[in-house]
């Protein structure tokens, strides 16, 4: 087991990514996004539970009325769990961790209060992430590579809110 | 087949993902307390290769654009919600998926989370409807079309931008 994973340079990294984006316009006519997935993926789940409830809503409708509630995007999601799992075990830096490095420095070793912020976090990002339309794949990725003004704003918002709250949640810290 | 195709892809952009080992708490963290640029290094590596790409294809016909409409009440409120979920998370929508599949157990609270926060947000879009998505709907604006030039300069100035900028992360360290 290498001690260390120096990993891939992320200039490298990221232009190749921006290639794969680029080839996956040309053959399959789409662009990144991951947010719509978490719709349908509520969707789906709260389905078996009321499923009538979800018929009345517009908002579950608009992307579970033309399919069965997994599309493209949702395999995307999907595949990008598996690429992390290939690509973490081929170069052995697969880990088990609950508690990352810098949260346990700041907040301590409780299971319970990283679940429960993380828990919060998503939802947050998620709502939000609705409400803006997108999320870094769709708005940042997908739509500042368009040169589109919402991808603009978003990243840009995103951003903004993100160094507001991380600098509240470490401040004091010097490392 | 398109699902084949969005399975493949993922599993492409997870691996680059994994490799530039950006599915880390502490590398989106170190991002937001300005302290570790490998996300944005990623990020605008990414953004600009595929600003060449996809407008090349655009150019020649054989792919189209597909931008999706400029709501400033949305995007702004919206944006910075979800910053401060991002914050907290510290993963986003896409990576949380590839930071599980890396081993990172604390990205499935995040997940769980994500799919609650959809919920809601389907409970409230009758409401959002009316009120929020109404602000500031201004269509779907492009940087070049809203400068009247071509998107080759705006890109040449992007790409100019962004290098300035890994030159001063490259300089600080960063």
């Amino acid at each position: 087991m290498r001690q260390q994973d120096r990993g891939m340079n992320p200039y490298v990294a990221g232009t190749l990514a921006g290639l794969v984006l680029t080839l996956s316009v040309l053959v399959a006519g789409k662009f990144f996004g991951a947010s719509t997935s978490y719709v349908r993926s509520a969707g789906l789940v709260e389905q078996v539970v009321a499923p009538a409830h979800v018929e009345q809503s517009s908002y579950f409708m608009k992307y579970l009325a033309k399919d069965p509630g997994i599309d493209w995007q949702w395999m995307f999601v999907l595949g990008i769990f598996f690429g992390a799992f290939l690509a973490s075990n081929a170069t052995d830096s697969f880990r088990w961790t609950d508690l990352p490095d810098s949260w346990r420095d700041r907040f301590g070793p409780s299971r319970i209060k990283r679940f429960g912020t993380a828990f919060a976090g998503g939802a947050l990002a998620l709502f939000g992430a609705r409400l803006a339309d997108g999320c870094p794949s769709g708005h940042g990725l997908s739509g500042v590579a368009q040169l589109s003004v919402s991808g603009l704003v978003a990243m840009a918002c995103f951003f903004a809110g993100g160094l507001i709250t991380a600098r509240i949640l470490f401040s004091g810290r010097k490392s | 087949m398109t699902l084949m195709f969005g399975l493949f892809t993922g599993i492409l952009f997870g691996w680059l993902l994994q490799r530039a080992r950006v599915l880390r708490y502490d590398k989106q963290l170190g991002a937001l307390r300005l302290r570790d640029m490998t996300i944005l290094k990623f990020m605008l590596s990414a953004i600009l290769a595929a600003s060449v790409g996809v407008h090349l294809l655009a150019d020649v016909g054989l792919a189209e654009l597909s931008i999706k409409g400029t709501a400033l009440g949305a995007q702004i409120l919206g944006g910075l919600l979800f910053g401060v979920g991002w914050a907290l998370l510290g993963y986003c929508p896409g990576t949380s998926w590839g930071a599980l599949g890396e081993g990172r157990f604390d990205a499935l609270w995040g997940i769980l989370g994500g799919w609650f926060g959809a919920a809601l947000y389907a409970e409230a879009y009758p409401a959002m409807e009316t009120s929020v998505l109404t602000w500031g709907n201004l269509g779907k604006l492009t940087l070049p079309g809203m400068l009247g030039v071509s998107h080759w300069l705006v890109i040449a100035a992007l790409a100019l931008g962004c290098f300035a900028l890994f030159r001063l992360f490259e300089r600080k360290g960063l």
